[in-house]
């Protein structure tokens, strides 16, 4: 890979978007990429919006993706979704979670919906949440149901093997189940 | 070996390879994970770790283990340097004897931070401590470790001051192993030293002058300090996460400058400096927030009569955190490269703010003290979960500051407004590091307003630490339990009622009756955080 992979994942303090990221950037590392990403904590973790920053390729400097510059998001909420079409370039392709998270003011899930549909770039609109809690009875894996469908579907340059080595080197023994199932139901979707 | 790991743990890893023995501080975001892993992995290294109530007793705690001759770390977010701060200017003058890192993670932007954006690199000026700032990962190790080595050589405090960008940032990282180690440490009795006390209070000021001047000659030769790029009119002098985005830039650009990145932030490596920036014309200082930089190489530059152009914060900004764009923007300004700001839309989405987690406590209390409330009432916020009192829906703070803050400007008001109605909230970690004073302050000078303390079992926001109501110590030992009620029994207030918000009758009830009191009176609203009764619950299934 010549380019800097660039990917945004985002969504709502709680809904295990930070660990998702701890499983892209070992995938990286194991496919022998240098990697560099950039999280949050504190109070915007609290149910606030969440973006964290992945970079991946042959030389990182900085961890933050300039404006307009990711080659993927990976959003586990629709409007948070929706959020980063302010700042996505021509080439960003989506892929967020059919799920929704309202709060007082919020928009509905058709309405985001409808808005996405006036967007150009390419985008997965998946039922990862819904998936994931009718089959593995939790929604929490939702983000790693995502990735498994991103790396069937070539949206982002990492191999399965490398993921669910991922996987087994960082997650603990009792959950490790539950992120392959995650990872296998959206990979094959 | 070599790892992706945060900022803070390969601080964590840097200061266990240095060999600490003696680990405090108090959770604040974004430095939280550095105490919460020493909590984990502390005990079987060998080391001591704990979280204190506050960042002044934590660093207190940290002179007396290195005047034993303990090597310690000590954590804390920016504004925990403030709390410390009465500690840390006389500990400049004694020196340490083991040696002390102190980390300080400030939060450009504010991400995770109310009450201001603090650049904490100005208590280098203060204090007269050596302030090290790292960019990455890699270098929170490689400056952590050098830190201890700079404390030991100099017996000074060193700060290592990091950012949130670089603090939660994840990247590769070498490091060592280390080996156990159970040092166990032995006071030598040296008031010479120890103690600060006039006339000798002056000869130790003295005494760090000269130090600084020894540590000085020693940043000149560092390796923190370091130079690449390749000569031409305009130069760049950087530091901390700057740097990255400077790096960036200059890819981004197509563009190869002079770089001086600056890893000692105190002592400037002056005549390096000098050097650098005298065969060019321009130089651009990029730093995040106060032109602290900016400033001591522009005087540097008279002082030395040369000619070169300084730019800095008349091309960046001086509030939020920069990025690369930011820097392209101003380095497209210095050179003839062209460059275009990526055009971001506004769609006008409605924005998510922070809110308190489904079954929290807090639900039982903001909205029913908000509807109950005389018309009129102030309310205070505090620092913690509490803050998202702040936020729709409750929309209730008439003010805000910083930790423990609520009651001492509840006490200020009804003083100056007899009058008017005040309620104070505080969560049960910000009773123990900094409002029990206040609230000391309040009955002692007959003030009435009625304080709320939210004891939610746990220091919520930043993690789930442990606190001292809570039992445990952060090496998970038993501990006293120490009651928030009995502290204001035997502080003297007189009204106190300890209840479950959910039981709201009795809640309501207290509420009206004290509410009418002429004295201070106290509500300790006593409910598990909803995030930790769901953990236990899960602990207990598996």
């Amino acid at each position: 890979m010549e380019k800097t992979f660039n990917l945004i994942v985002n969504g709502i303090g709680g809904q295990g978007v930070i660990t998702l990221l701890t499983f892209i950037d070992q995938a990286a590392m194991v496919q022998g990429y240098d990697v560099r990403s950039s999280e949050l904590h504190g109070l915007s973790q609290r149910g606030g919006s969440v973006e964290t920053h992945i970079r991946f390729g042959k030389k990182i400097n900085s961890p933050l993706i300039p404006n307009g510059k990711a080659d993927l998001i990976i959003s586990s909420e629709l409007l948070e979704g929706l959020r980063e079409t302010e700042k996505s370039g021509k080439q960003t392709k989506f892929l967020v979670n059919d799920f929704i998270f309202p709060f007082q003011g919020s928009l509905s899930a058709e309405e985001i919906k409808k808005q996405f549909s006036l967007n150009k770039n390419e985008i997965h609109i998946i039922p990862a949440s819904q998936v994931c809690k009718e089959k593995l009875q939790n929604e929490i894996v939702s983000t790693v149901y995502s990735l498994g469908y991103a790396v069937a579907k070539n949206l982002i340059p990492i191999k399965k093997e490398s993921v669910l080595k991922a996987i087994d080197e960082i997650v603990p023994e009792k959950y490790k189940k539950l992120n392959i199932n995650a990872f296998e139901l959206g990979y094959a979707s | 070996m070599k790892k992706i790991l945060l900022g803070n743990e390969a601080i964590v890893r840097a200061a266990f390879v240095s060999g600490v023995s003696y680990v405090t501080g108090y959770p604040g975001c974004p430095s939280a994970e550095i105490g919460d892993e020493f909590g984990k992995i502390a005990k079987e290294n060998g080391v001591y770790a704990e979280y204190a109530t506050n960042e002044k007793v934590a660093l207190e705690s940290a002179i007396g283990a290195s005047f034993s001759g303990l090597k310690s770390l000590v954590n804390m977010k920016s504004f925990g340097i403030n709390v410390c701060s009465d500690a840390l200017f006389p500990l400049a003058y004694t020196g340490t004897k083991a040696g002390m890192v102190i980390v300080v993670a400030d939060d450009p932007s504010c991400y995770s931070s109310a009450q201001s954006e603090q650049d904490s690199r100005g208590y280098a000026y203060l204090s007269k401590i050596p302030v090290l700032d790292p960019s990455s990962p890699q270098e929170c190790y490689d400056f952590t470790k050098i830190g201890f080595e700079i404390s030991e050589k100099f017996n000074i405090p060193v700060i290592l001051r990091t950012t949130t960008r670089c603090a939660h940032q994840r990247a590769l990282v070498s490091f060592e192993e280390w080996k156990k180690i159970n040092v166990k440490g032995n006071f030598v009795k040296n008031p010479h030293q120890f103690s600060t006390m006039p006339p000798r209070t002056l000869e130790m000021k003295n005494e760090l002058l000269e130090k600084i001047k020894k540590i000085k000659a020693y940043a000149e030769e560092s390796e923190l300090n370091k130079i690449s790029g390749t000569q031409n009119k305009v130069g760049i002098i950087a530091s901390g996460i700057s740097y990255l985005h400077v790096l960036e830039a200059l890819e981004e650009l197509k563009l190869d400058l002079p770089v001086l990145k600056l890893g000692f932030f105190y002592p400037l490596p002056e005549q390096k400096i000098i050097k650098f920036i005298k065969p060019l014309k321009k130089v651009l200082i990029i730093e995040e927030m106060d032109p602290y930089l900016e400033k001591e190489i522009m005087q540097l530059a008279k002082t030395a009569n040369l000619k070169v152009e300084i730019f800095g914060k008349n091309i960046l900004p001086v509030t939020g955190e920069l990025d690369a764009e930011k820097v392209c923007v101003a380095l497209s300004k210095l050179t003839n490269k062209k460059f275009v700001a990526f055009k971001t839309r506004n769609f006008n989405l409605p924005k998510r703010t922070a809110r308190l987690c489904e079954g929290c406590p807090y639900w039982y209390i903001l909205p029913t003290v908000k509807r109950l409330a005389p018309e009129g009432t102030i309310f205070g916020g505090d620092i913690g979960c509490n803050m998202i009192g702040a936020l729709p829906p409750h929309s209730m703070y008439d003010y805000m500051f910083c930790m423990g803050s609520s009651i001492g400007i509840s006490h200020g008001i009804k003083k100056s407004s007899p009058n008017q109605k005040v309620i104070s909230f505080m969560g049960d970690g910000t009773f123990f590091h900094s409002g029990i004073a206040g609230m000391i302050n309040a009955v002692y000078n007959k003030s009435n307003p009625l304080m709320i303390v939210m004891d939610n079992r746990i220091t919520a926001m930043t993690g789930h630490q442990p606190n001292p109501g809570m039992g445990k110590t952060l090496m998970g030992e038993d501990t006293e339990e120490l009651q928030i009620a009995d502290i204001a029994k035997a502080c003297g207030i007189k009204n106190i009622k300890i209840l479950d918000p959910i039981n709201q009758k009795e809640f309501e009830n207290t509420l009206k009756d004290f509410l009418e009191k002429d004295e201070i009176s106290l509500i300790v609203c006593k409910r598990i955080c909803a995030l930790l009764a769901r953990r236990i619950e899960k602990n207990k299934s598996n």
